[in-house]
């Protein structure tokens, strides 16, 4: 997705942009303090499951913190974005309190305005370029939260813009998953005009922003609402559909399907493959956090178990890891602990998570490994074994690599434990189509800059293709992919 | 969609329904699983297909009341329709011309295997099948089991209707009596455990079908994770079928009843609800 210099510079130069931009002096702009997220108080927050930790900005706040954004003649931010926002032009909307334009402004590039603003790592994107952070010592504009907040305003003001859409070309695209990727790519598809069906193996349409990220970061009323928009332009939504097994590739072909958009996700979870992990109580942070996100499992009138531990280990430090540790506080655990191989420092999980994390309870054991675990007559989870690491040469990620420290080995109590130490590729699509190229490891193989695959009117992106990454990336590949099958079916029908 | 045709009861705890759905009758084979969701609060479980008539558009599921799921299911009649429903999961079995197949089923678990023997039928084997139950009511499916069989040994525990005894017992006078090529269990964790005993003992390759926990069925959570030869597999996307003498069925018991608490929890529950 190239980014047009002409067209921002069009935008910028508006007689309204220029006018602000004379209102404040761009010295009284610097000496305002960055905005702090208003948060619910942990003892409040660590009881409830489905009460959203950070709970937005108000309109006063988010017009002061508009009002530091310089309006730059060279937006960095822009570069930092994977799915390319002008975000001057919604940040300056938002400083003139046209708030339903600022939003508008967010959907001419972004299908989920209010999931990015919630849970991109904007601290290494949009606002690590940030004309404060790369020219000053000052923090940036806190472009997500203003993000978030033209979202939410927009969503509770009941006067959603609906973005328009080319005149319908009758060309059949189907998307296999119907998460980040997925979504971002039927969004700019059907702007284009075409037939847009989204095919989900779930009951539930969102893919991790269901099962995966939890109501207290991401309430599911925010993706609903999103996905309504999608339905409004037009996109076609089927769950409990598996492409490739309830129907072939060519069943679809010969319904009229002329593109396919593969981003079926990192299925696999990762174990560790060590002494009694198949124990009960130990479990996958997919399964944990399916059965109570995507299952309600914490809720006493729905089906679904969930165990329930008082001494809870989750293996890992990447946000699924935060994610998982903060439920288990939240469902009553006494003791909810982060085991992390690594230091604080390598952790991959953003900040944010840390912090709210920590604020919460959750206690952290870094550069511990885990070695085996024990269980009680039954067969449950009942303790474990682990030693201490130390930290030696960087390796191939850069990060320093960790070493046993020899005869540091100690036990831990604990009744249930959550393994989040990443997932491989869902191999359910791929094995489906013996012609498609496919890695060692199992993901899909694209042209990087065109996201098609092997297969010619295949295209794919997100998890499946990346091995697992964020939320805005896989929306970035959605948008690229989008883009270049436009290009191709018009090439193809020339 | 997911519409049910017909419901029969084989006995007062299982029961059989034709169900409407016309893209899985079409692409499912024998060996296959669906997922279904009864109810907006239901949860996910899996049920291996037994029948289906792609002309028709429908499938056959056999389910046993077990707990809250199952009862459910069976509580919907002919005209409801089963909330979510998905498939066909799972590797189909693996089906070809070796000669003689045992088949042995144990309970509700002779619904799955009567795919797997009629299709080995239909691929020129000798087929032999065991079906064997606790007593006469809970037999099922004897009839089709003869249609595609050869010869066809019944076995109760309590001698109510064919031979008296387990499973194992019909197998081995078989065993002792031909040739057996290949071996296909599906039932209960423990027959299933003993019967892989028995053929492991005459060196005979046996399949056996698990009946894993799940929750997505689609290979995203690992909750129906299984020891097969040493090697965490999962039942969903790797089997549902794997090499019997290879699977660590003690472990799979033991994660058979991790969340029995829990269920007989929410079973009292559904019981005073009703």
């Amino acid at each position: 997705m190239s980014l047009n210099p002409e067209y921002l510079k069009e935008e910028r130069n508006q007689m309204w942009r220029a006018e602000l931009r004379s209102k404040t002096k761009n010295k009284e702009r610097m000496l305002i303090p960055r905005v702090k997220m208003p948060e619910l108080a942990p003892a409040i927050r660590v009881k409830h499951q489905d009460r959203e930790v950070n709970m937005g900005l108000e309109l006063n706040q988010a017009l002061t913190e508009a009002t530091r954004c310089m309006d730059c003649v060279n937006p960095t931010c822009i570069e930092g974005c994977p799915v390319n926002i002008n975000i001057p032009k919604f940040v300056k909307y938002i400083e003139q309190g046209d708030i339903l334009m600022a939003a508008a402004t967010l959907k001419e590039t972004n299908a989920l305005p209010a999931v990015c603003g919630r849970v991109c790592p904007q601290e290494k994107q949009c606002e690590s370029r940030c004309f404060y952070v790369e020219k000053t010592d000052k923090p940036a504009v806190a472009i997500g939260h203003l993000e978030r907040f033209a979202a939410d305003f927009e969503r509770n003001s009941g006067k959603a813009n609906i973005p328009e859409t080319a005149a319908p070309n009758g060309i059949k695209i189907a998307t296999v998953g119907s998460g980040p990727a997925a979504l971002a790519f039927a969004g700019d598809m059907v702007k284009y005009g075409y037939d847009v069906t989204v095919f989900e193996a779930l009951h539930e349409i969102g893919g991790v922003l269901k099962y995966g990220i939890p109501e207290f970061r991401l309430p599911n009323s925010v993706v609903d609402f999103e996905l309504d928009n999608l339905r409004k332009m037009g996109v076609k939504f089927e769950t409990n559909y598996i492409v490739g097994r309830t129907s072939s590739f060519d069943d679809l072909r010969e319904e009229g399907y002329q593109g396919f958009f593969i981003a079926s996700g990192a299925g696999l979870p990762r174990f560790m493959e060590i002494p009694g992990e198949n124990y009960n109580g130990i479990l996958s942070s997919n399964e944990y956090l399916t059965r109570v996100n995507l299952m309600g499992a914490a809720m006493d009138d729905k089906d679904t178990p969930v165990l329930k531990g008082k001494y809870v280990a989750v293996i890992g430090g990447g946000n699924t890891a935060m994610d998982s540790v903060r439920t288990a506080l939240r469902l009553g655990a006494h003791r909810a602990m982060i085991i992390y191989r690594r230091s604080e420092a390598e952790m991959p999980a953003r900040i944010e998570e840390v912090k709210h994390a920590k604020e919460e309870g959750v206690e952290f054991m870094t550069l511990c490994n885990p070695l085996e675990y024990f269980a009680d007559d039954k067969g449950r989870v009942s303790g474990m074994r682990l030693n201490r690491m130390g930290l030696g040469e960087p390796d191939s990620s850069g990060r320093r690599r960790p070493m046993p420290i020899e005869g540091s080995e100690f036990e831990l109590d604990v009744d249930l434990v959550v393994v989040a130490v990443g997932v491989s590729p869902n191999p359910l699509v791929p094995s489906c189509l013996p012609d498609l190229k496919v890695t060692k490891w199992g993901t899909i193989v694209v042209d990087e800059e065109k996201m098609q695959s092997s297969i010619s009117e295949m295209f794919a992106g997100g998890d499946i293709v990346r091995g697992g990454a964020t939320v805005i990336l896989a929306m970035g590949d959605g948008r690229r992919a989008a883009e270049n099958m436009h290009l191709h079916l018009q090439n193809k029908s020339n | 969609m997911n519409k049910i045709l017909e419901k029969t009861y084989f006995s007062d705890k299982v029961v059989q329904l034709v169900v409407e759905n016309p893209l899985i009758a079409k692409s499912r084979k024998p060996g296959n699983f669906v997922i279904l969701r009864i109810g907006e609060d239901g949860e996910r479980f899996p049920l291996t297909i037994s029948d289906a008539d792609p002309v028709r558009g429908t499938i056959t599921l056999v389910v046993q009341i077990m707990g809250v799921s199952s009862s459910k299911l069976v509580a919907l009649e002919p005209g409801d329709t089963i909330t979510d429903l998905v498939g066909p999961l799972g590797k189909p079995t693996h089906i070809e011309k070796i000669g003689t197949v045992l088949a042995a089923g144990g309970g509700v678990g002779v619904a799955p295997l009567l795919p797997i023997v009629e299709a080995f039928k239909k691929a020129g084997n000798r087929v032999v099948t065991v079906i064997a139950a606790r007593n006469k009511d809970l037999i099922i499916l004897e009839d089709e089991i003869r249609k595609w069989s050869d010869e066809v040994i019944v076995m109760t525990d309590d001698g109510s209707h064919g031979r008296q005894g387990l499973v194992t017992a019909g197998m081995e006078e078989i065993i002792q009596r031909e040739k057996i090529d290949e071996c296909i269990v599906i039932g209960p964790a423990i027959m299933m455990k003993f019967a892989s005993l028995l053929t492991k003992k005459y060196n005979i390759p046996t399949q056996a079908s698990l009946n894993s926990i799940m929750v997505d069925g689609t290979g995203m959570c690992g909750a129906c994770r299984v020891s097969v030869g040493g090697k965490t597999k999962f039942t969903c996307v790797d089997g549902p079928e794997f090499d019997a003498h290879q699977v660590d069925f003690d472990e799979m018991l033991m994660r058979l009843g991790g969340y029995i608490q829990e269920e007989k929890r929410a079973s009292e529950i559904y019981s005073q609800k009703l």
